[in-house]
């Protein structure tokens, strides 16, 4: 994740053994009023985001600005090449003729875009070969859901959080310190 | 995805997993000892890899002399081996990307091994570019790159650079679609690792992934978008290199034809590809609860609709000879059938068009004998295609007294049997070494589309629901 954690922070992780429940608990822990750090799954859950607040990711516009860069860069380099640098007529095409170019133009689009995107998503995410993963709990990268809260950000004590968690359907409440 | 399996709907996940059991049931065969079966497959395919290199070195080191080639066929094994290739390398594409598309969530089970050898087969049509290449350290050449000849640039009016681009762009996207989809499973190999050399890798690998909902949300979206950006590029790709052979005038190869009616065939043969390895695999790594009848039965259905639309394209080629009242034409169509090439052409025909209308009955698409073996029918046909397309076009050209046979040679056929080995030799070792069943997305369909789902889907609380399911509002 991006965000640092210099200073020790102190968490209670709410373990859940289902992703209809964790997806069900994130509007209920928030309804009494606990701030949520984050939840952690194995695989997408529909809608989770959207329950915990986050904002729409504009990685799309990222991406399309990347494949415009693409399809201008086709253009600059067929237009360079074949147009002014040395102009050549092959099979009676004028020596800049645009149909024929489409296929460099795509692909370029689509190289730049896909390659930029993705380089945005790692990028955006704090993800690289030497990025410690933060993992409150190594279950939920199989079969588990946790649920962080971080005890600095909420005015509600450790215990009033801990039953809060219980109740909306929470396996385990673990505290976990980095 | 939170509803209860549908009762109209087949399942894709049987004999009642839990989130638990995908882990350990992919998992176990990563983090194992190879398997006795796994060593000698492996060992054989580096035996025919390393005799396969050291003939791919001496056709370098001699020269394409070495081939069958001659004055009047100048393109033959070489160029039918990279369309063959690369034809294979769509089903994998097809599979993530368009049926991403469609929402057809049996691709879940088998889109992480289909783009593995989409990646591979790519690999190995590319070899042949360079071994025809002749001289394969000049092949930058066909790169625009600024050089001591004015600069002369390559001509982007050629469709050979729209192929380097399209190819090559195929290749980078595939393998970025590919990897990204492996990050959050090669977490889940990391978190499960006993020993410290692999928590280093598969560490390093997985990128510090940790599955929060953020990075999910931001996942979803990216590989939405790369399936909307795969699915023009694949049909782009097989459209292109069809344009090596349709913009060019010899009568057989100028056809309009040829984009649509490669492109099918491309995905025809890939998904023959795919069951082969998937049928392999299933019953190798235990995987049949994963990989059901309902998925070979699916790929099936697409082999039978493509391999249709490749006959009507044969039977419209044929037409369209006769109709346009080019003699040339259609004597090039004609010769096909009639001439001295005719065992190629109906080879063709029979395994391409005739054989795989046995889909059509039920028990034949779900039986995996039958499967097994008309998906090699498929390859084998599909070669062939490409052998009648490129050698009987050529054979007989504009001059009688130039008409000519192609005879391969020993090194014709060592070359081809090189990117066996290296294509074996390549999925193979992502077999052992990484998640043959992307976990994460199975994981997502296992409540929609399990055939008995069990009490607690994440096998725990074995015997009870956790809760009661009262936040499934389209079951009440």
């Amino acid at each position: 994740m991006a965000e640092s954690h210099g200073s020790a922070s102190k968490f209670l992780v709410g373990i859940f053994d289902d992703d209809d429940v964790v997806l069900k608990a994130v509007k209920e822990v928030k309804d009494a009023g606990v701030r949520i750090h984050e939840v952690y799954s194995p695989f997408p859950i529909h809608g989770l985001d959207v329950a915990l607040g986050h904002p729409r990711t504009r990685i799309g516009i990222a991406a399309f600005m990347f494949g415009l860069t693409g399809t201008l860069t086709a253009l600059a380099l067929t237009m360079y090449t074949e147009k002014l640098d040395w102009p050549m007529v092959v099979g009676g095409k004028d020596s800049y003729s645009f149909p024929v170019y489409i296929p460099i133009i795509f692909e370029l689009t689509v190289l730049f875009c896909a390659l930029g995107m993705v380089g945005t998503f790692i990028v955006s995410n704090g993800l690289g070969p030497t990025v410690k993963p933060l993992m409150f709990d190594l279950r939920t990268t199989d079969n588990k859901f946790a649920m962080a809260i971080d005890l600095g950000k909420n005015k509600l004590d450790e215990e009033k959080i801990g039953q809060i968690l219980k109740a909306s359907g929470a396996a385990e409440v673990n505290v976990k310190q980095f | 995805m939170s509803h209860i399996t549908s009762p109209v709907r087949t399942p894709l996940v049987t004999g009642g997993k839990t989130y638990a059991d995908v882990t350990e049931d992919v998992s176990r065969q990563v983090e194992g000892r190879p398997t006795r079966e796994w060593t000698i497959a492996f060992t054989i395919s580096v035996i025919v890899l390393i005799y396969g290199a050291a003939c791919v070195f001496w056709t370098w080191w001699e020269g394409l002399g070495v081939w069958g080639l001659n004055k009047t066929v100048g393109w033959a094994w070489d160029i039918t081996n990279f369309v063959w290739w690369v034809g294979i390398g769509h089903a994998g594409t097809l599979i993530s990307a368009i049926l991403l598309l469609f929402r057809q969530k049996w691709r879940t089970a088998v889109n992480r091994a289909a783009e593995a050898m989409t990646i591979f087969a790519v690999i190995c049509a590319a070899s042949f570019i360079l071994m025809h290449m002749g001289r394969p350290w000049l092949a930058l050449w066909a790169l625009p790159l600024p050089n001591t000849f004015g600069s002369l640039w390559v001509n982007f009016k050629s469709p050979l650079v729209w192929d380097v681009f399209a190819i090559s762009t195929y290749f980078t996207v595939s393998l970025v679609f590919w990897y990204i989809g492996l990050v959050p499973d090669l977490a889940t190999i990391r978190d499960r690792a006993k020993s410290k050399v692999s928590r280093y890798i598969y560490g390093a690998f997985s990128l510090g992934w940790n599955g929060s909902a953020k990075t999910w949300a931001r996942y979803e979206y990216i590989s939405l978008i790369l399936a909307g950006l795969s699915t023009p590029l694949v049909l782009s790709v097989h459209t292109i290199v069809s344009f090596d052979f349709a913009t060019s005038v010899i009568p057989g190869w100028h056809t309009t034809i040829f984009p649509p009616y490669f492109v099918a065939g491309a995905i025809f043969s890939g998904f023959a590809m795919v069951q082969n390895l998937m049928l392999i695999i299933r019953v190798v790594f235990k995987l049949e609860d994963y990989i059901t009848f309902e998925h070979i039965e699916s790929m099936n259905k697409v082999i039978t609709l493509t391999g249709s639309i490749v006959g009507v394209a044969y039977l419209t080629e044929f037409f369209i000879a006769w109709y346009s009242g080019v003699e040339f034409e259609s004597y090039a169509f004609i010769n096909r059938a009639t001439g001295p090439y005719w065992w190629a052409y109906w080879a063709m025909m029979t395994c391409n068009v005739i054989s795989p209308q046995l889909f059509w009955s039920r028990a034949i698409r779900r039986s995996v004998v039958w499967t097994f073996v008309l998906s090699v029918v498929v390859n084998i046909g599909m070669w062939f295609e490409r052998f009648v397309i490129i050698v009987t076009s050529l054979h007989r050209d504009y001059l009688p007294s130039s008409w000519a046979m192609f005879h391969p040679t020993l090194f014709d056929i060592s070359d081809y049997i090189f990117s066996f080995g290296l294509f074996f030799t390549l999925f193979l070792l992502f077999s052992k070494f990484l998640p043959v069943v992307n976990m994460a997305e199975v994981k997502t369909v296992i409540k929609s589309s399990s055939e008995t789902l069990p009490k607690s889907v994440s096998g725990v609380a074995k015997g009870e629901r956790v809760t009661k399911p009262a936040f499934n509002k389209d079951a009440e």
